[in-house]
């Protein structure tokens, strides 16, 4: 077995930079980023308009998401059929989806396809007409996935960790909203949100593919250059959010499941904090490299409790959770949640190894090829770099960026954030007691 | 298995060798990334098992993860981590696989550990015991999902003889029971180079790639083929209705039809009419689908306020298996006014009612989903061994052109001797209230 080598190198031309992307920004503020890739026929576009849940008021939680899904429902100029049928029948796809900070966008086709593409993503979230009776059924099967997500074990401990580690914050709520909530829309709430929130305005759009750059970026401006929205609202400040002061749980008890599912953490870093990037890979060594990182090692691995444990970095604009997760068996609850909180202390008590250190690093830089393969990657490594101000240039330096991470920032980064005395700790699942659980380990057959 | 090796022959962008141990070795050069993914195959899945032994395939994938003595336990995830890969398994009825996709460079790294587990994975008792409970885990994990429960028990009336009978996780029963040894016997019969296809694409010159295959490869000792004899299951005799109760207020439904082998004819037409009925169902494994807002269930279904969601999929497998329609029901509506709903749709077919305008599309939505699988390096090297499970690669290659000479009456035909009642499982999943705490 072979011991850590030399890291892997990555070849700057291949990777998109300054000298491969256009970037021009619109009179109206749109952003638009390209690059060209001609090696299959097909164009990715991706990006995002600043209207999100923070947007919307907490007693109508899950109106923006809402209103992203009704963009296709009908336009001015096309019924939601007609939307669907230009698209589908050429093998293309486009879909909005409602986050807290922005309502991102997704769209895929053959490359002479573009031109229809981008005037079926303008039309919709220029034109929507917001049809009542489409608004009605999209708001009926939302409430289906509310009510099919608040049985869900993994979903329902997620939800009970943002309760936790978000009290008087936009954050505890979920973006979906709740069925109380939702229950409540109309159509002229969605209709009124659309008009008053969206607009051109720090909307970013990245195309590529198979499409020459300059190409792409005039079809861009061609159908969303002349959107205005002298109004629009800028996006909203998030209020400050005290730091957890102990332990807190909570329990929620779902009849008729097999299995629990345990979500805990804290608030973590923004991508805007300096420590970002010290924290992403200080998660990678704690719960993610190899299999599921340390708290792999000692959850699934040593101890064989669980088919998954691993722990997540959200980033974003704010303060998203850091958290670990797992799925284990109601009798092993408290042992799984001994294990991972006796984790983060070793992680935050001592220096993470050289080896770990340069192992992870090496494993920053080697996947990069991978996460860049596609036209979805690039698309997204695109509306990042602008999303987060990191530069067209980002992915040329970052593997120096990467390789200057040292032991001492991520323990320092780990300890700004993660304590095992300060966590929100939530578990869904069948009733903790009275559980005949399988056999632990050595104890089977 | 004879001794002589077959000379590589150069398929168009597929060069195809056997090694004289019998393993299959098929190569493509794709030179669009700095990557190369390199998968193996093995002929045993959940259709090669039998009560008692239920789950027993999956569960040697897992220890397949656990170590040799060259690459002992929790090296082997961090040697792919550090050099940027992406590795991970399947098991599924037909198959088993294992894949890991690399900086070019780098990928020598999965083909010795490749050749290595091939033949010698430890199987330790103190580690078959850990993961004893990790797949215990696995399978509670799908137990809490309203859906698996209801496909388990579809499948399960689907398939009295048939080994399709039950699901690859295996019977909480057997994972409870099953030993050490039971393990590694499946391990060793069915772990043979002639059981085996490596299917590699990449950026990589194949003659130097399949000279390193052979070095490598070549070394593990031959073993019989084991037979792929199946008991097979008898025409259905009626149609069957099953309801399956647990937590949740949202009902779903599933509709099972048996489906052709993949490697039959109607298979094509077949999947055309999943595209014209449930909407056009992507090939790969990784990478983005499309929308199904235009297909007929959905208007009629989905559209027609009775249901969030409906979905088509049909398998391809190397015994006939089933066709399924899975629709979520909306919790303030009756189960049995969506099958109503839904029987009419299907009557429309079975009463002559498609275009071939309607065909056309399913065509061209099949180009494009064929166009974008083709952008990953990892989905290029899955269908080279994928399709060699149920058929062989042409069957890939001539896919696209086999979908669009479907006629409207090849469509018809297959619907009519498909699409019978009399030959469904219909499964309801019913929610029964429970108290929340």
């Amino acid at each position: 077995m072979p011991e850590a080598r030399s890291g892997p190198r990555l070849e700057a031309k291949s990777l998109p930079g300054p000298d491969t992307i256009l970037r021009r920004q619109l009179a109206n503020g749109v952003v638009v980023l390209a690059r060209e890739n001609f090696s299959s026929p097909s164009v990715v576009l991706s990006g995002y308009t600043v209207a999100g849940a923070l947007h919307e008021p907490e007693s109508q939680a899950g109106l923006a998401h809402l209103t992203a899904s009704c963009l296709m429902r009908g336009t001015r100029r096309r019924t939601f059929q007609e939307i669907y049928e230009a698209i589908e029948s050429i093998g293309a796809s486009v879909s909005f989806s409602g986050g807290k900070h922005t309502t991102s966008f997704q769209g895929k086709a053959l490359a002479e396809d573009l031109p229809r593409l981008m005037e079926v993503l303008a039309d919709a979230v220029r034109h929507p007409a917001f049809p009542a009776r489409e608004v009605e059924r999209v708001k009926a099967e939302k409430l289906t996935s509310i009510a099919i997500r608040d049985q869900d074990t993994g979903a329902v401990a997620g939800l009970e960790f943002d309760r936790l580690a978000y009290p008087d914050h936009p954050y505890r709520l979920p973006v979906e909203g709740m069925r109380e909530t939702v229950s409540r829309l109309n159509v002229g709430d969605v209709s009124s949100f659309h008009r008053r929130t969206y607009g051109p305005r720090g909307m970013v759009v990245a195309i590529v593919g198979a499409v020459r750059r300059k190409a792409a970026v005039d079809a861009v401006e061609a159908a969303l250059g002349e959107w205005t929205h002298p109004s629009q609202p800028a996006e909203p400040e998030l209020p400050r959010l005290p730091p957890l002061k102990g332990v807190v749980r909570q329990d929620r008890v779902l009849e008729g499941k097999s299995q629990c599912d345990i979500v805990l953490g804290v608030p973590g870093p923004s991508r805007f904090d300096p420590d970002y990037l010290a924290a992403a890979l200080g998660n990678n060594i704690l719960g993610r490299f190899g299999m599921y990182g340390r708290i792999g090692d000692a959850v699934r691995e040593d101890a064989g409790l669980a088919y998954y444990a691993y722990s997540a970095l959200t980033g974003g604009p704010g303060p998203g959770p850091w958290s670990v997760l797992a799925g284990v068996n109601p009798a092993n609850v408290e042992r799984a949640l001994e294990l991972i909180r006796a984790e983060i202390g070793r992680f935050i008590g001592r220096r993470v190894t050289p080896i770990e250190l340069k192992e992870n690093q090496a494993n920053f830089i080697g996947r990069l090829p991978l996460q860049l393969e596609s036209n979805e990657g690039v698309a997204n490594a695109l509306v990042n770099m602008e999303r987060y101000r990191l530069g067209l240039d980002y992915y040329v330096r970052y593997a120096d960026k990467v390789s200057a991470i040292t032991r001492d920032q991520v323990l320092d980064t780990a300890k700004r954030f993660l304590s095992p005395d300060r966590l929100a700790i939530a578990v869904a699942g069948p009733a903790l007691s009275n559980v005949e659980g399988p056999a632990l380990r050595g104890d089977g057959v | 298995m004879r001794g002589s090796a077959h000379a590589p022959r150069r398929d168009d962008r597929v060069v195809q060798a056997r090694l004289q141990n019998g393993l299959e070795v098929r190569l493509k050069e794709v030179h669009t990334a700095p990557l190369v993914s390199f998968w193996v195959w093995y002929r045993v899945g959940s259709r090669n098992e039998i009560p008692g032994l239920t789950g027993v395939s999956h569960w040697v994938e897992h220890m397949q993860f656990k170590g040799t003595r060259a690459f002992p336990a929790g090296q082997l995830d961090r040697a792919i981590s550090r050099d940027g890969g992406f590795w991970n398994a399947f098991t599924w009825h037909d198959w088993t696989a294992y894949f890991e996709t690399m900086p070019a460079g780098r990928i020598d790294l999965a083909l010795r550990l490749e050749a290595d587990r091939m033949a010698h994975s430890l199987f330790e008792t103190a580690e078959v015991q850990s993961e004893r409970t990790v797949i215990i885990s696995e399978r509670e994990g799908h137990e809490n999902e309203p859906t698996f429960r209801l496909t388990e028990a579809v499948q399960a009336a689907a398939f009295r003889v048939h080994p399709y009978h039950h699901e690859v996780i295996g019977d909480m029963a057997d994972l409870r029971t099953l030993t050490r040894d039971n393990l590694y016997r499946h391990y060793r019969k069915h772990y043979v180079p002639s059981n085996a296809v490596v299917a590699v694409a990449g950026d990589f010159r194949a003659p130097a790639m399949l000279r390193r295959i052979r070095e490598l490869f070549g070394k593990v000792r031959p073993g019989p083929r084991p037979s792929d004899a199946v008991r097979a299951e008898p025409p259905p005799a009626g149609e069957h209705r099953l309801e399956v109760e647990g937590p949740g207020e949202t009902p779903f439904l599933e509709i099972a039809y048996r489906s052709p082998q993949a490697s039959h004819p109607d298979f094509f037409p077949l999947a055309v009419l999943d595209s014209i009925l449930g909407g056009a169902s992507s090939l790969n494994l990784f990478g983005p689908g499309l929308s199904n807002k235009t297909s007929r269930l959905y208007r009629a279904l989905v559209e027609g306020e009775l249901a969030a969601a409906v979905s088509g999929d049909l398998s391809a497998t190397i015994d006939p298996y089933l066709y399924s329609i899975r629709v979520t029901v909306r919790p303030d509506r009756q189960v049995e006014r969506v099958m109503e709903r839904l029987d009419q749709e299907i009557q429309r077919v079975l009463d002559g009612a498609v275009s071939a305008d309607e065909v056309a599309k399913a065509s061209k939505q099949a180009r494009a989903l064929f166009a974008y699988g083709s952008e990953s390096i990892t989905n290029q090297a899955f269908w080279l061994g994928y399709s060699e499970m149920f058929a062989d690669y042409s069957w890939f290659e001539s896919y696209l052109k086999r979908i669009s000479a479907v006629t409207v009456d090849d469509v018809l035909r297959v619907a009519k001797a498909y699409l019978r009642p009399s030959a469904r499982v219909v499964g309801i999943y019913r929610p029964k209230a429970v108290a929340h705490a």
